[in-house]
Formats: C-alpha cells, sequence, structure tokens
C-alpha cells in the first residue's frame, strides 16, 4: 500500500523504500535538502549537519536518520535555514575560501549551498588557517586551506580501493586529510584523474590541473541554476 | 514641492582596488535616479576628504594597514547604516591570501629582493606612510557592520537593487541571479 511508503517534508508527500534515509528519498524524488558531506553515492558521513531537519520539534540529520511512514519533516523553515546559514558561515571562516581566485567557483556546493541559504557575510571572526598545499602530482593540485572535512575524498577512495585519502588528527585545528603515502605526497601514491576520488570533493581541495576557469563566468554549473533546481534536474535524470 | 530630505551616503575604498566603485558607476544612468534620492558625502566621486554625518556608509576594501583603520572607524562614528561591499570588506578578500605569510618577508621580497628594483632599494619607512597591520582583516572584525554585499566586485545590477531596497526600507536581498561571491 502506497500509504506505507511515504512520508511528509513540509507537507508534501515523499515515497520512499524501506531502508532508505529522508535525505536519499527526498533526493530521488527531487525533493531538495541542504547538505555537503552528503553524497548518494556514498554512506551517510553526518558531519557537516547542513541537512538538519526537524521531527515533531527534534532536529536530526536528513542523511543518517531512515525514513519511516507518515512521518512528517520540516526541512525548509526560517529556523532551520537560519541555523544551517550559520553552519556555513562557521566553515567559511575555519578554512580559506577565496573564491573570486578558486578556479571551483560557480562549480562549488559549499558556494552553491550558501546563495541557496542567502549568506552575505561571514558574521564570525576569520581564522585565516595555513595549510600547505600538494602540488607534486603531475594531473591534480591539493589545496587543504578549502577542506570542509566531509570525508568524501577518503570514502570514495575507498571505494577505488586505492584508500590514498585518510581522516586523521583530533580537534578542530588538528583534524585534517592525511595522504595515505610514506612522504605524505599525492605524487608518491597511485591516485590518478580517472579515480572516483578525483571528481568527488565538494569544494576546491582537489582541483584538476590545467583547466582551471575553462567555463567562463556565468556558465557554470550552479550559475545556471540554483543548488536546489540543478540538483532536483539531475535527481529527476538518474 | 518634494521636501523630503535626500539621505547623504558616504563611499571610500580601504584595502581594495576600486573595483566595486567602478561598479557602482555601472549602475549607469540609473545614477540619475539615484541622485534624485541621495545625496554623496566623502566619496571619490566628490573628493572630500573626511566623512561627515551621514545614512548609509559603503566600504570596499578590507583593513590592511594603520589608516584603513582610522577611516573605517571615522565611517562608523558617523554613518547610520554601514555596508561592506565587495569580497575583500566581506572577508578580506584577494589581500587576505597573505595573511598566511611573514610581513617582513613580503615587504623584502617587494622591495629589496625583486628584480628591476634600484639599486640601494630599500622598504619604506616615511612617518607619513601608514604601518601595515600583519594580516588583512575583513572591517566586520573591526567595527560592527549592518549590512554585507559580496561579489568581485558585486555587478552595478546587485548594487543596484541593494541600495534600491535599503533606500526604500527594505531589508536588501539580492537572490540566485545577483548573489555572487566571485
Amino acid at each position: 500500500m502506497s500509504e506505507e511508503t511515504t512520508f511528509f517534508l513540509d507537507g508534501e508527500p515523499i515515497p520512499f523504500t524501506a531502508g532508505q534515509t529522508i535525505l536519499q528519498a527526498a533526493h530521488a524524488a527531487g525533493r531538495y535538502i541542504p547538505h555537503l558531506c552528503w553524497h548518494p553515492d556514498y554512506k551517510p558521513h553526518g558531519s557537516c549537519r547542513l541537512c538538519t531537519v526537524s521531527i515533531g520539534g527534534r532536529s536530526v540529520p536528513a542523511c543518517a536518520t531512515q525514513a519511516s511512514e507518515g512521518l512528517e519533516v520540516a526541512n525548509r523553515t526560517p529556523e532551520l535555514d537560519d541555523a544551517r546559514r550559520m553552519l556555513l558561515q562557521m566553515l567559511f571562516v575555519e578554512g580559506n575560501h577565496f573564491c573570486p581566485s578558486c578556479e571551483k567557483s560557480g562549480q562549488c556546493l559549499l558556494q552553491a549551498t550558501a546563495y541557496e541559504l542567502g549568506m552575505m557575510g561571514p558574521h564570525f571572526d576569520h581564522f585565516y588557517p595555513n595549510r600547505p598545499v600538494d602540488a607534486s602530482h603531475p594531473d591534480v593540485l591539493l589545496d587543504f586551506n578549502r577542506c570542509i572535512l566531509c570525508s568524501l575524498c577518503e570514502q570514495a577512495s575507498a571505494r577505488d580501493g586505492k584508500f590514498v585519502f585518510v581522516m586523521g588528527g583530533r580537534g578542530m585545528r588538528g583534524r585534517k586529510v592525511i595522504i595515505n603515502s610514506a612522504s605524505g605526497r599525492l605524487a608518491d601514491t597511485d591516485f590518478a584523474l580517472t579515480d572516483r576520488a578525483a571528481n568527488v570533493c565538494p569544494v576546491g581541495v582537489i582541483l584538476k590541473k590545467r583547466v582551471g576557469f575553462s567555463v567562463p563566468y556565468g556558465q557554470r554549473r550552479y550559475d545556471r541554476a540554483p543548488v536546489s533546481v540543478a540538483q532536483a534536474q539531475e535527481a529527476s535524470r538518474e | 514641492m518634494n521636501d523630503v530630505r535626500k539621505l547623504r551616503i558616504a563611499t571610500t575604498s580601504l584595502a581594495g582596488c576600486f573595483g566595486c566603485h567602478m561598479s557602482l558607476l555601472d549602475i549607469d544612468e540609473r545614477l540619475f535616479t539615484l541622485l534624485e534620492l541621495v545625496e554623496f558625502d566623502r566619496t571619490p566621486l566628490t573628493d572630500i576628504k573626511r566623512c561627515g554625518a551621514c545614512d548609509i556608509g559603503l566600504i570596499e576594501g578590507g583593513v590592511c594597514n594603520a589608516e584603513n583603520v582610522h577611516v573605517l572607524r571615522e565611517f562608523r562614528k558617523n554613518c547610520k547604516i554601514l555596508v561592506a561591499v565587495g569580497a575583500c570588506a566581506v572577508n578580506g578578500g584577494l589581500p587576505a591570501q597573505r595573511n598566511h605569510l611573514d610581513l617582513r618577508d613580503i615587504l623584502e621580497a617587494v622591495y629589496e629582493t625583486e628584480g628591476g628594483l634600484a639599486r640601494g632599494a630599500h622598504i619604506p619607512n616615511d612617518p607619513e606612510l601608514p604601518l601595515p597591520l600583519n594580516q588583512v582583516h575583513p572591517i566586520h572584525e573591526v567595527v560592527k557592520v549592518d549590512y554585507f554585499l559580496p561579489g568581485c566586485p558585486p555587478s552595478g545590477d546587485a548594487i543596484w537593487k541593494f541600495l534600491s531596497d535599503l533606500i526604500a526600507g527594505r531589508t536588501p536581498t539580492l537572490g540566485h541571479d545577483l548573489l555572487h561571491y566571485d
């Protein structure tokens, strides 16, 4: 019976199959729940908390909460979007997100999500971290100053069977992505442009060399449509 | 008879490239409409050097030296509403990309070790030159900022929409087509 496999997102019925999370089902139905560390191909990480929704007044991560029949889920409420905007502001000031000089600008999920939520300024004081870049690989540049610790590179690289990226360290300043080679350099791994991990970074950490700014301003992915519209269109094609 | 007092606006550039002021000029013929509603105090357009009592202060550029701090505080003191205009004022922008470097190393590289400089060139130390800060900061880290208008620069259309909302007493909103950080 269809009633047994439907929950409600902001009052709209969303079909789901057993075992699907709220975010999985919403994404498949073309409904946008803001997120950064979630990717449809990988296990939920639950670290960014952008996908926090409200069920019966309780805040839960949509990526890690299973859908159940008849559930009433609040998503794009002013209160939840306010909280998401604050999370975005914290992510922006904890890294060096200089959009005008970033090759990922216009294709960056962090930036696009900030547009979606109307983030006009950073609000908090900037950390201006100093994390070393790794330009050792012939085809790829790594700029960890933009890392939001989503762990998608780690998961994708594990799926590639290469385990190039691993999350390490502790604490706000200590936590980081480590390159799994004796030297700690990407050049000393078997990382390749054809790897899943080369294309999974939602921000501008993993950048392909010699293609920067190849797509003109105004024609890039999130220039053409807001992230909510772009993801709904992509989901309908999947 | 139109006896409504015109709003008074001041603008300045701190550690910026004046691109945001150029973008202000990109509102083109709408400048005439704007001038029916506002008059300019301190701004490169009037060449007034000190900021007087104003309704709105528009500031582009970040804070990179002692003079920037002085000007910014003067604006904050005199402007009822202070707006951070453009990436440098909002998050430090391109000038802040020096923040992880040592200031003395940068000055030595620029003035003493680069090729093409005159023999014996040295780091300028005239007392009239404002002292640089160790790091470039966005303006909200120095004074309270009321509104942020991001972009590098924000487009003329974005500036026009923002000012139109603000002058009309609405909270400025941009939407997807006008909100860009680059």
